[in-house]
């Protein structure tokens, strides 16, 4: 049972709070009109599958409902970072070195 | 003579309190503090089982959880529990307990057999056999395998007890109330920190209940033991949780504790839980598991009479019990020796002590000759007899050559056995730390932590006495340091005895027999010999994995605690690889078998799941409606009258609403309210349709995909003002489609000024459908001119029904003159009770949601999730008319460009006429060209859906099929099993196709 922090709320909840959103900094093509089939079928299906730290989208669905963004070890479950929707995305292998990996 | 194995003296039984049970019907008597294992034993029994496949007499083999032959099932309120371990079951007046897997008796089995037609059960056997013939699949294996699977048998009943739940946070969990856990729990109460302390156990104390030999300053370990459970009671920063094991281990130190409350209570006090399940949040994680004792491989080792050593000592000075009277020791390490000399201390004859080792220690030699007991160094037991009981051991020497000379046969009625320890790893794998291989301790001890945790003493192969104190301590402080950051010295007890000591083998033992015919047991429960690892490794079993599930050995109830040492040794010399390359399998929640009542709790009946009720409910109920289960909603279904079945009624309902007026609750729709300066723009990228130019008083039917271009709901939506729309959802689809919208607008458009509410719950919703609908609404609508002109199909206007603010839709799914209006939800029951009476007057009818299925079929509405399955683009559904034309982009848009969804022959939607208009398709029937296609045909397409209709008094159904819509008139098959079902091809509007009758 995961423990989550949610940077609206400011507070540790329960991973049953939350539901997670798949790998973030996947942005929309803001003219999908110029999106090749390829482009598009990359943005609707292809994920990173990482083993270690990795970058995702949480909601705080039973709680303050906003999306934001964590970076999290998916072997170890330890989330390294949480950050709001909207905000760059980090150094991931930074991040990495600076927890050992 | 009762109990004729109880020592005189001794144990921490209460010999004063006598008690009185039943096994398999006879009655013995034990004493308060028994377990039931230990009082059979105290009355000479150790038949107490059949094994799962040979049926071989079985007996008590450890004093623990991980008990894997004394399955029992007792009994509690008329009915028993099954395979629990006689280990565990705490002895109370009047206990009820039987033997398992047994007919007609535990002591003749018919199933025995299957003993000595074993060679042709080996390992995997059911992979090659009850193949042929296929006919016997049904009628003979499938009854025998089911009546011959499983150990104990199911209760009758349904559980009638109930099971508590609740969360606990805490600085320090320390699991395991043994020396290291006892000494590391004081310490850290000590330092001020939360502690929960929970064993498996009904008492604590662990190993210091049964040590006769050491002492603890000065005093009785026990002694010492209880002094520092006093400590810890007296602490009100301590909880207590005794008869609790620690099953499982989550993310960021979750763990579950199953605290056991009532099992061993004869009459417990029915307001108490029978169980309760503790979710704990620990800050740190202490594991003081323990070791368990590994039993020794060779042929039969699994006699009745045969148990570990130190079984065999926690009986004798734990529980006052010998396991017999001539109890022979054999042994690869020091501390079964300590079990020969207690034993002979209360006067039992240790026949002999015989040592794998060429050179035992020279002082536990010493001690031996000491009290006159034989020992035989540089030796194995090479077999046994005695089917019921041992009765003999076979005696073998260890030849510098390799070889087993015998050394003849040793009388015995117990033989007490060692192969060494094994630290208790499965909570620290558990937690998704690895265990890393211990040349020197020839074992797995835990490796780095993963989470915040340690092991502790003898959990991380440190043996003992003092050194697990002196880690115990240590650990307790670190563990309260890391949580609270306060520690304290605590005063720190020594020990003098209980040394460690050496010794330890791993694997089969060598022996002078015909391997291929005798039996030596590696994992007891599953009836795995040495010889089924080795078939394995022969059959192309290279990874422990298969090895493991091909034999079953480790899958019984203890994980593999007692055999997967040794197995993974056989494994390894039978693929001549090292053991470390050959690894290990994964310890899985729960340690030992937890109940389903403990992890449903209070989830059950009509606590599973919310019931979610219209407020038309109680009418339903009042007049006779049967409802059905939509999402967690309980919706009317169809309204019987009359005697009526559902297919008469449905029929009725249907046509009374074409000929004068139905009553529909819409309730469960969703609605959405999307409000804000940007709301027409946020709706135009959701949505297919145009809605910028659509007038406020106006709705449109909005089409909903996904990125990939499919369908994945649809509802009407109105404009109320500018700024303002009410979207409807389906009933399935509102939590999800009210989610798409926030993880856009948050994520992809978060510069929209617009913000969208659920308000599926906010408004009641009657939708009153028919030719008389206008006369039924007019007397308590105010607010609207109702008429054609003023309020033509497809508009919406605030108004009062009966003066109460609502919402007033012009709006059909039946294809007739239809409204819905939509009042505060705690008017609805008003409305709708209201409107119930007046369509009295019309000749009108309440109708369910199987009559609103057939009435929108007639009109080829589609339902999303039934016609369409996610794979539906709007043009397959020929709706390209909802298209937006010039939209710059909405969702779907760039998804329904790609090849395959602008392909030919995709699967569109068509209506189907069966040629004899009497045959019902079924839903779900796959379409063939061919009335009669070879099997592997792929299908055309499917019945998406199929009713009667009364309107045109025949059967209609929607499909979607490859290229349907250049099909119309054709004639396809539905191809079931009495044959291929003729029907045509055609439009999907089967009534009323120019729409005439909505435009009244």
């Amino acid at each position: 049972m995961l423990l989550i922090y949610c940077p609206y709320c400011e507070v540790e909840r329960a991973e049953t709070e939350f539901r997670c959103g798949g790998e973030a900094h996947i942005a929309r093509p803001a003219d999908p009109s110029k999106a090749s089939d390829e482009d598009w079928t990359e943005f609707l299906y292809m994920r990173s599958n990482v083993k270690g730290i990795a970058a995702e989208r949480w909601r705080h669905i039973h709680g303050c409902g906003r999306f934001f963004n964590a970076v999290r070890d998916t072997v170890s479950d330890n989330f390294l970072k949480v950050y709001k929707a909207g905000e760059p995305k980090p150094d991931l292998e930074a991040i990495a070195k600076e927890a050992g990996k | 003579m009762s109990q004729p194995f109880r020592t005189e003296k001794g144990g921490r039984i209460d010999r004063a309190e006598e008690l009185t049970f039943t096994f398999d019907g006879e009655e013995m008597h034990g004493h308060k503090g028994d377990t039931l294992a230990s009082a059979l034993l105290a009355n000479g029994v150790h038949l107490v089982g059949r094994s799962f496949k040979y049926h071989r007499p079985r007996g008590i083999l450890t004093a623990g959880s991980e008990e894997p032959n004394a399955l029992v099932g007792v009994y509690r309120k008329g009915d028993q529990t099954p395979n629990l371990r006689a280990t565990q079951v705490e002895l109370y007046q009047g206990l009820e307990a039987i033997s398992q897997n047994r007919f007609p008796s535990l002591g003749f089995d018919i199933g025995a057999v299957n003993d000595l037609m074993s060679p042709l059960f080996p390992a995997g056997f059911y992979y090659k056999t009850f193949m042929w013939p296929k006919s016997f699949w049904d009628k003979v294996y499938e009854p025998i395998i089911r009546a011959a699977a499983g150990l104990g048998k199911p209760p009758k009943n349904p559980d009638t007890d109930f099971y508590g739940n609740l969360y606990a946070h805490c600085d320090v969990l320390v699991v395991g109330s043994g020396p290291s856990g006892l000494a590391a729990a004081l310490a850290a109460a000590e330092s001020g920190a939360k502690v929960i302390l929970c064993d498996e156990q009904a008492e604590f104390g662990g190993s210091l209940l049964s040590e006769a030999s050491a002492a603890v300053d000065g005093k009785d370990p026990a002694h010492w033991a209880a002094d520092t459970i006093g400590k810890l009671a007296a602490m009100d920063n301590v909880t207590l949780l005794p008869r609790t094991t620690a099953f499982g281990y989550f993310a960021h130190n979750f763990i579950a504790l199953a605290e056991r409350v009532t099992e061993h209570l004869p009459d417990p006090d029915p307001r108490l839980p029978r169980e309760r399940l503790w979710q704990v949040r620990a800050k740190e994680v202490v594991i003081a598991a323990g070791a368990i004792e590994r039993p020794m491989v060779f042929p039969e080792n699994d006699r009745p009479g045969i148990l570990l050593a130190d079984a065999g000592r926690t009986y004798l000075n734990r529980y006052g019990v010998k396991v017999g009277h001539k109890v022979l020791v054999a042994t690869a390490c020091d501390t079964a020796w300590q079990a020969a000399f207690d034993l002979a201390d209360h006067g039992v004859e240790v026949t002999a002590i015989v040592d794998l080792r060429e050179t035992p220690p020279e002082n536990l030699v010493s001690i031996a000759a000491a009290r006159g007991i034989r020992v035989e160094a540089g030796c194995v037991v090479t077999g046994t007899l005695g089917r019921k009981r041992i009765k003999a051991a076979l005696l073998g020497r260890l030849m510098t050559s390799g070889q087993v000379a015998s050394g003849g046969q040793i009388e015995c009625d117990a033989l007490l056995m060692s192969g060494g320890w094994t630290p208790t790893v499965s909570l620290y794998s558990q937690s998704r730390g690895k265990v890393v291989w211990d040349a020197e301790k020839g074992a797995y001890v835990p490796g780095k932590s993963v989470q915040k945790e340690r092991s502790i003493g003898a959990a991380k192969g440190l043996y003992g006495l003092q050194a697990a104190l002196e880690d115990g301590y240590a650990a307790g402080e670190e563990a309260a340091k890391a949580a609270t950051g306060k520690s304290s010295g605590v005063t720190r007890a020594t020990a003098s005895g209980g040394d460690a000591g050496s010794g330890g083998t791993l694997g089969a033992l060598p022996h002078d027999r015909n391997a291929s015919r005798v039996k030596a047991f590696v994992d007891y429960q599953n009836d795995v010999t040495a010889k089924d690892v080795k078939l394995a490794v022969r059959e192309g079993m290279q990874s422990i994995e298969h090895i493991k599930r091909y034999t079953t050995t480790g899958m019984a109830t203890d994980q593999g605690r007692l055999s997967n040492m040794n197995a993974l040794e056989i494994a390894s010399g039978a693929l001549q690889r090292p053991v470390t390359d050959v690894g290990l399998t994964t310890f899985r929640l729960p340690y030992t078998p937890t109940t389903f009542g403990l992890f449903a709790g209070v989830s059950r009946g009509d606590f599973f799941d919310p019931v979610r009720k219209t407020p038309s409910h109680d009418w339903v109920v009042g007049n006779g409606g049967v409802f059905e289960d939509v999402s967690q909603w309980k919706r009317a279904w169809y309204f019987p009258k009359n005697g009526e079945d559902m297919h008469a009624a449905v029929a009725r309902e249907c046509r009374t609403v074409r000929e004068s007026v139905g009553l529909f609750d819409a309730s469960t729709l969703g609605k959405i309210e999307v409000v804000g300066p940007d709301a027409a723009e946020f709706l135009e990228r959701m949505y297919t349709n145009p809605w910028k130019k659509l007038a406020p008083g106006r709705c449109r039917y909005g089409l909903l995909l996904n990125d990939a271009g499919f369908i994945t709901d649809d509802g009407v939506i109105g404009r109320l003002a500018e700024d303002r729309f009410h979207v409807t959802t389906t009933t399935g689809g509102a939590p999800s489609v009210f989610a798409t919208m926030e993880d856009y607008l948050q994520t992809e458009w978060p510069d929209l000024n617009v913000w969208v509410t659920s308000t599926t719950e906010e408004f009641a919703v009657a939708a009153v459908q028919g030719p008389k609908a206008r006369e039924v609404i007019a007397p308590f609508i105010e607010g609207v001119d109702l008429s054609a002109e003023a309020f033509p199909h497809m508009s919406v206007k605030e108004a009062t029904f009966c003066g109460i603010p609502c919402r007033l839709f012009r709006i059909s799914f039946t294809g007739e003159l239809g409204f819905e209006i939509n009042v505060p939800r705690r008017h609805g029951k008003m409305m709708w009770e209201t409107l119930a009476t007046e369509i009295e007057k019309h000749g009108g009818t309440a109708y369910g949601t199987e009559t609103m299925h057939v009435l929108r079929a007639e009109k080829g509405y589609i339902i999303v999730g039934q016609d369409t399955d996610g794979t539906v683009t709007p043009q397959d559904a020929g709706m390209s008319w909802a298209i937006g034309k010039n939209k710059f982009d909405f969702v779907g848009k760039r998804g329904l460009e790609r090849p395959d969804l602008t392909a030919d022959n995709r699967k569109q939607l068509v209506g189907l006429l069966t040629k004899d208009p009497k045959v019902k398709l079924e839903e779900g029937a796959q379409i063939t060209t061919a009335e009669k296609p070879a099997t592997g045909t792929p299908a055309e397409g499917h019945v998406t859906s199929s009713y009667f209709s009364p309107a045109l008094d025949r059967m209609i159904a929607l499909a979607i099929v490859k290229n349907g819509q250049a099909l119309e008139g054709k004639t396809l098959y539905v191809p079931m099993p009495e044959g291929g079902i003729p029907v045509e091809v055609t439009g999907t509007v089967f009534y009323d196709k120019e729409g005439a009758r909505l435009n009244v």
